[in-house]
C-alpha cells in the first residue's frame, strides 16, 4: 500500500513536471511568433540578416533534395539563407512566389499588401484560407509561410506602398518580386528598383494569360525601357472586371519563384533580356526577345528625367488599386438610384430594363425582366441587336398607349458601362431607334444587391 | 478595345498573303502593318490604327523578338514572316 502511493506521488511529480515544461515551451512558442509576425503599418529600418555559415544537421535534412543539384549545392542554399526577398502583393502570384521561396530557404521575405482576404481572392490566392478572411492579405500570407518553413524571417506589411515609402523599404531588400495588379503600381515599383538598383522579377497574369520578365539585372532594360508611356486607363482590364482562372497566376507565380531562387542562389540566369508570355489555353509558351536598355529611358537611361519617384497615380491617369474606377459620364438628371428603380418596379410603370453586361456574366446572374444586349453590341450597332430593341421598343409603346416617350432603363454591373450605354441610346435615340427617354441606375447590380435585394448575388 | 486581341475582333491568328506577288517576297513594314490591320480588323479602323502603331502597352513582336531590334518600321518584313501584337497585362 505505501510502495504504491510512494509510486503515485512520484509518478504525478513527474507529470507535474512535464505539464509546466510544455506550458513553458508553448508560451515560449506564443511569444516567438508574435514577435515575428508583427503585422507592420509602416516602414521601419530592419536589421540586417543573420549571415549562416554553415547548414545545420535539420537545414542538410529538409533541403536534402535540392542540395543535391550541382546547380545550386550547398553554397547555393547559403546563399539563399542569405537573401531578402521584397514581395509586393499577397495576391495570385504573390502567394505561390511566397509559398515556394519559403519552402526553399529564402532568408527573409516581406511581404506587402494593403488588402484584406476576401472570398472572391481565395480561387487563386492560395496561401488565405476561409477562416482569414477579412484579416490583412500580408498576416494571413506570413502565417501561412510560418507554418510552412518556421526559419524563414516574414515581415507583413500591411499598407500601401506610395513614393514615400518605396525606397526605404526597397533599400531593405536585396530583390524585389512585382505581384501587383495595377498600372501605378507597377511603374512605381520599376522606379523604385531602378534608383535603389535593385533587381526586379515581375509578373502579371490576366484571365488564361500571364506574363514574365526580369527587370533593371544584368544592364538590361527596365519596365520603362519597354513601356515608356503608361497606356490609357480605359484600355486597361483588371482580375475583377476581366476574370482570371487561379491557376494562371500559380503557373506565373511559381515562374516568378524559380527566377528570384535563381537570382538569389547565384545560379546564373545567362539568358538576355526575355519576356516570357503564358497562353493557357493552348497550353504555350513564347520567350520573346526584348530590347536591351534604352538610353533615352527616363528612369535608367543616359539623362534620366525621374530621378525621385513621383506621383504614379497621377502619371498613369489610374488609381494604385485594382477596384474599379467610378465613371462620371453623366448629369444627375440622367441617373436614378436603385431604391427608385424599385419603385418603379413595384408600381409597374411600363418600361424597359436594358442589361448591358456581357452574356458571360448575365449568365452568373440577372434581374429576370431585364432584356440583354452587351455594350459592345450597342457600340458596334450589330445588326441583330438593334433589331431586337426596335422590337421591344415599339411593344413597350403599345403597352402605353402612346403617351410619351417609352422609357429605357440601363443597368450593368457597377454602373459604368451602362453609363457608356445611355450615352450610345441617346445617339440613337430618334433616328436607329424611335424616340426615347434613357436612364442609367447609379452603381448597377451590385448596388441593387446591396440596398435592395440582398439575396441578389455579388460577384 | 481593351486588348489587342479584341482589337483584331477576337481572333487571334490571321493568315495573309501580301499583294504584289511579283516583288521578291520585300515588303516596308508601314504599308505591311497598314496592309494587316485593314485586313484582320473589321472594326472601329480608325482607332486601331491608333491603338497598334501608336497606342502605349502594345508591343510589336517581329519573329518572336521586340521590333524594336529589328529597326522598328525600317523592317523589310520577309517572306513567312510572324508578326504578333501583344498587350501588356497587369493584373496580379
Ligand atoms: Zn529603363
Amino acid at each position: 500500500m505505501d510502495q504504491e502511493v510512494c509510486s503515485l506521488k512520484a509518478l504525478l511529480k513527474d507529470k507535474e513536471e512535464e505539464i509546466s515544461a510544455l506550458k513553458n515551451k508553448l508560451a515560449q512558442l506564443e511569444q516567438g511568433h508574435a514577435s515575428v509576425l508583427k503585422l507592420h503599418d509602416k516602414v521601419t529600418p530592419i536589421r540586417p540578416l543573420t549571415v549562416k555559415t554553415a547548414l545545420s544537421n535539420e537545414d542538410i535534412m529538409r533541403y536534402s533534395r535540392q542540395l543535391l543539384l550541382p546547380e545550386l549545392g550547398v553554397k547555393g542554399q547559403l546563399n539563399l539563407a542569405k537573401t531578402s526577398v521584397l514581395i509586393v502583393g499577397c495576391g495570385g502570384l504573390g502567394c505561390p512566389l511566397a509559398q515556394y521561396l519559403a519552402a526553399a530557404g529564402i532568408g527573409r521575405l516581406g511581404l506587402l499588401d494593403y488588402d484584406e482576404v476576401e472570398l472572391s481572392n481565395l480561387h487563386r490566392q492560395v496561401l488565405h484560407g476561409e477562416e482569414n478572411q477579412g484579416q490583412a492579405k500580408a498576416l494571413s500570407a506570413a502565417g501561412s509561410v510560418k507554418r510552412l518553413n518556421s526559419t524563414v524571417e516574414c515581415i507583413p506589411y500591411h499598407l500601401q506602398l506610395t513614393p514615400e515609402n518605396a525606397l526605404q523599404l526597397i533599400q531593405q531588400y536585396d530583390i524585389v518580386a512585382d505581384c501587383s495588379d495595377n498600372v501605378p503600381s507597377r511603374y512605381l515599383v520599376n522606379d523604385a528598383c531602378v534608383l535603389s538598383g535593385k533587381p526586379l522579377v515581375s509578373a502579371s497574369a490576366l484571365r488564361l494569360e500571364g506574363q514574365l520578365t526580369v527587370y533593371n539585372y544584368q544592364g538590361g532594360p527596365c519596365y520603362r525601357c519597354l513601356y515608356p508611356v503608361p497606356p490609357p486607363p480605359e484600355t486597361v482590364t483588371n482580375c475583377s472586371d476581366g476574370g482570371v482562372l487561379g491557376v494562371v497566376p500559380g503557373v506565373m507565380g511559381c515562374f516568378q519563384a524559380l527566377e528570384v531562387l535563381k537570382l538569389a542562389s547565384g545560379l546564373s540566369s545567362s539568358c538576355s533580356p526575355q519576356l516570357l508570355m503564358f497562353d493557357a489555353q493552348n497550353l504555350r509558351f513564347r520567350s520573346i526577345r526584348l530590347r536591351p536598355k534604352q538610353a533615352d529611358c527616363a528612369v535608367c537611361g543616359d539623362n534620366p528625367s525621374v530621378t525621385r519617384l513621383v506621383d504614379y497615380e497621377a502619371f498613369c491617369g489610374s488609381a494604385a488599386t485594382d477596384k474599379c474606377r467610378k465613371l462620371n459620364l453623366l448629369s444627375k438628371g440622367q441617373r436614378i438610384s436603385v431604391q427608385e428603380y424599385k419603385s418603379i418596379v413595384d408600381t409597374s410603370v411600363p418600361h424597359l430594363l436594358l442589361d448591358v453586361r456581357p452574356l458571360v456574366e448575365v449568365d452568373i446572374c440577372h434581374l429576370p425582366i431585364s432584356l440583354n444586349i452587351p455594350l459592345s453590341g450597342l457600340e458596334e450597332r450589330r445588326s441583330e441587336d438593334i433589331r431586337l430593341l426596335q422590337e421591344r421598343i415599339s411593344q413597350l409603346k403599345q403597352q402605353m398607349a402612346g403617351d410619351g416617350q417609352p422609357a429605357v432603363y440601363v443597368i450593368c454591373k457597377l454602373g459604368n458601362d451602362s453609363q457608356k450605354a445611355v450615352q450610345v441610346l441617346e445617339k440613337m435615340s430618334g433616328s436607329e431607334v424611335e424616340s426615347i427617354a434613357v436612364k442609367d441606375i447609379c452603381g448597377g447590380l451590385m448596388a441593387w444587391a446591396m440596398n435592395v435585394d440582398p439575396t441578389f448575388p455579388q460577384y | 478595345m481593351k486588348c489587342a486581341e479584341l482589337l483584331f475582333s477576337g481572333q487571334k491568328v490571321h493568315h495573309v498573303t501580301l499583294p504584289s506577288q511579283s516583288e521578291p517576297c520585300e515588303y516596308h513594314q508601314k504599308k505591311v502593318l497598314l496592309f494587316l490591320l485593314e485586313k484582320c480588323i473589321k472594326t472601329k479602323f480608325k482607332q486601331a490604327i491608333n491603338a497598334v502603331l501608336l497606342r502605349p502597352g502594345i508591343l510589336v513582336l517581329i519573329n518572336d523578338a521586340d521590333w524594336e531590334l529589328m529597326g522598328e518600321l525600317d523592317y523589310q518584313i520577309q517572306d513567312k514572316d510572324n508578326i504578333v501584337f501583344i498587350s501588356t497585362l497587369h493584373g496580379g
